[in-house]
């Protein structure tokens, strides 16, 4: 076991199920923050604060292991200097809460850029803050140093149909020589809202963290929940959640793979995939009533039950790329130069900021394991139906493109074998109005999503989502360092990032 | 149904559904020669659209993408996404509008030259939707004059084209 882990596993556990946290002292957190510079330490997930805490997630060989931090006088020590995907985290911990992360790599604001009324929203010391006056200062990027170098700024407005983000790129003719993502515009202040409510009305919330994305984090926040609250859904959910999960995963994959193609210029598969993503949102609105299946899943089980010629009008959809998507793939082969080579992320990088999904499985080490939520840690039904996680080790945007497109088919056979299957019966179970805190999982097409809840009698005290792009996006940062600037568009889509679940 | 009463339908109710069914070659066909006539009436060229994500959750991007996609052909019912706010007819912003994302709205609505449009598209760009009474958020397209509503939680591509059909035939009334 690695030394961090050590460190938090001897803290003394706390009731969060199914995986406990340990609590630390704050000289026992600066021991664990200090260990995680080692080769084997385990791999950051996410950081996150309530009121008087900071709380902070690892994957340790594939086991989730949570540790938590008192805050004292308003800061608590901070992981960045010795994990630098932390470092995202601490920003909107301050911004939320007014927590300082004590020594952390970077203070700028993250999610706050002057213009919500009051600071640290969320807080404990918020109500006591007097209202901000003035107009919003514009946000600090990282000062120019060198000569011949240009700055170009691009967005929050930007692309044609597009999320708000805002790029900053250091150029030195045709060379990019930096790029720095600025984040915070799609900030809805979604844990504010969840606070107070009861968990089954929350999910309306979770479900709009990320719309490309509503089942994955339909299904974490509602596997949270149930842990908090000790309630299993019913057979017939579990299958069900597995049906859209996959109509998600696949229907993603080709919105991915289209956009990625069109930015190589390769109209022709460009436009079959859309086609036949166009297809699987059909599918998904005949079977289940909502073109992206948003608010279906709910804590306990269900919203919406499969139609009645639901699995017919989804074995439709998969028989129709099933039959075109062979000739698709030799056709993406005949021209092999197709994004190799561009936008590489080492497996070591990969590894250190927690890559997960699609970015993650394209730069596998040799030894490690695909790094697919649905089987390490797993949730049903996955571990008992088997899959095949395919991986690539180039890490470029080819390898980007084809563990997507290597993903279909096996996506395609779990929804068939799923569909033949189908458990009878009811489809949710009733939550009691009770206490708890919970940890969920889902993996998503972008990668694991994670969330956690604390409920308190019957209503959500807290809680908290960490979609997959908090940790891809620092990694586009890094596949793009002298770069060629021509390359970023490609780059990008290769990545496929969304803003709103990180800007919660 | 006229047209204005149309328009007057679709800002208070959101566009009339359309059935599920994919549209068959020849309404798509009669749809886009109506379009055709009534954009070309207006501008003599097709209208552009430059879209704002205020902060949304991305569902509603995820199908105007597919609204602009092969399945749908957007161009042949003389409407087109552009980039540049400085050649575009009509804002189309999607989410609640963030505090954050609102001076950046109101830059790309100054740069647009006249006549101009705004419509919102999404329960949250007409008043805030899920995440009403946030902090963080303005209750939808409010610091814009709004000229038409698209309703939905996304809305589908098919009732996003409808509400925009309504519009460009409204505004190429000679009436107005
Ligand atoms: S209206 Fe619904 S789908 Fe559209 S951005 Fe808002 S929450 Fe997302």
């Amino acid at each position: 076991m690695s030394a961090a882990a050590a460190i938090i596993r001897a803290g003394a556990a706390s009731g969060q199920r199914p995986w406990p946290r340990h609590a630390l002292s704050r000289e026992r957190w600066q021991a664990m923050a200090a260990a995680l510079d080692a080769a084997d330490a385990p791999s950051l997930q996410g950081v996150w604060a309530e009121a008087e805490r900071v709380h902070a997630l690892f994957l340790d060989a594939g086991s989730p292991l949570a540790a938590s931090v008192e805050v004292d006088g308003g800061s608590y020590p901070a992981l960045s200097p010795h994990c630098p995907a932390a470092s995202w985290f601490e920003r909107m911990i301050h911004d939320l809460f007014g927590h300082t992360a004590e020594g952390g790599r970077d203070a700028r604001g993250w999610l706050d850029h002057g213009a919500w009324a009051t600071a640290a929203p969320l807080g404990p010391r918020q109500a006591a803050l007097p209202p901000r006056v003035g107009a919003p200062e514009p946000p600090e990027f990282l000062p120019v140093e060198g000569e011949d170098l240009n700055q170009i700024g691009l967005g929050p407005v930007a692309g044609a149909i597009a999320e708000p983000a805002h790029l900053r790129l250091t150029a030195q003719g045709e060379t990019l020589v930096r790029l720095e993502v600025r984040l915070g515009y799609a900030h809805k202040g979604t844990l504010g809202l969840m606070r107070g409510t009861p968990p089954r009305a929350a999910a309306r919330f979770a479900a709009r963290l990320s719309g490309s994305a509503t089942v994955a984090h339909g299904l974490a926040y509602a596997h949270a929940v149930e842990a908090a609250l000790g309630v299993a859904p019913p057979p017939r959910a579990v299958a069900l959640r597995a049906v859209m999960a996959e109509l998600e995963r696949i229907r993603a994959h080709l919105d991915a793979a289209a956009a990625i193609l069109a930015e190589a210029g390769a109209a022709f598969l460009e436009t079959r995939f859309g086609w036949h993503r166009e297809a699987m949102h059909e599918a998904a609105g005949r079977a289940f009533g909502h073109r992206l299946m948003m608010d279906a899943v709910a804590p306990g089980g269900l919203a919406t039950d499969l139609a009645a010629d639901g699995a017919a009008a989804i074995r439709a959809a998969l028989a129709a790329l099933a039959a075109e998507l062979p000739d698709l793939v030799r056709r993406l082969d005949r021209s092999a130069s197709l994004g190799a080579g561009i936008g590489r992320i080492a497996p070591d990088l990969a590894l250190r900021f927690g890559a997960s999904g699609p970015v993650g499985r394209a730069s596998r080490r040799a030894s490690g394991h695909g790094g697919d939520a649905r089987l390490v840690p797993g949730y049903p039904p996955y571990p008992v139906l088997g899959l095949d996680v395919p991986t690539r080790a180039e890490g470029d945007v080819a390898a980007r493109l084809r563990v997507r497109l290597d993903e279909l088919p096996e996506s395609a056979r779990l929804l068939r074998a799923l569909l033949e299957a189908l458990p009878d019966g009811t489809i949710a179970t009733a939550l009691p109005a009770a206490s708890g805190e919970g940890l969920g999982v889902a993996e998503s097409s972008r990668g694991t999503v994670w969330h956690w809840v604390r409920i308190e009698g019957g209503l959500v005290a807290a809680a908290f989502a960490r979609d997959p792009d908090w940790l891809h996006w620092p990694l586009l940062e890094a596949a793009m360092r002298n770069g060629m600037l021509a390359d970023l568009p490609l780059c990008a889509a290769s990545f496929g990032l969304t803003s709103s679940g990180v800007d919660l | 149904m006229t047209i204005w009463q149309r328009l007057r339908h679709t800002l208070r109710h959101g566009p009339a559904p359309l059935p599920a069914a994919a549209p068959s070659a020849e309404t798509a066909a009669a749809l886009a020669a109506r379009l055709d006539a009534a954009a070309q009436r207006r501008l003599g060229r097709s209208l552009a659209i430059r879209h704002v994500g205020a902060g949304g959750c991305d569902g509603c991007e995820l199908e105007l993408r597919a609204l602009n996609g092969i399945v749908y052909d957007l161009e042949r019912f003389g409407l087109r996404f552009v980039t540049s706010p400085r050649h575009a007819d009509i804002l189309l912003a999607t989410g609640p509008l963030t505090r954050t994302m609102a001076e950046a709205l109101a830059r790309t609505h100054a740069a647009m030259g006249e006549p101009k449009w705004v419509v919102a598209v999404g329960d949250c760009a007409i008043d805030g939707g899920v995440f009403k009474g946030s902090y963080a958020c303005l209750g939808g397209i409010t610091t814009l004059p709004v000229d038409l509503v698209i309703r939905g939680c996304p809305p589908t591509p098919w009732q996003v084209l409808e509400g925009l059909r309504a519009l460009i035939e409204a505004n190429a009334t000679p009436a107005r």
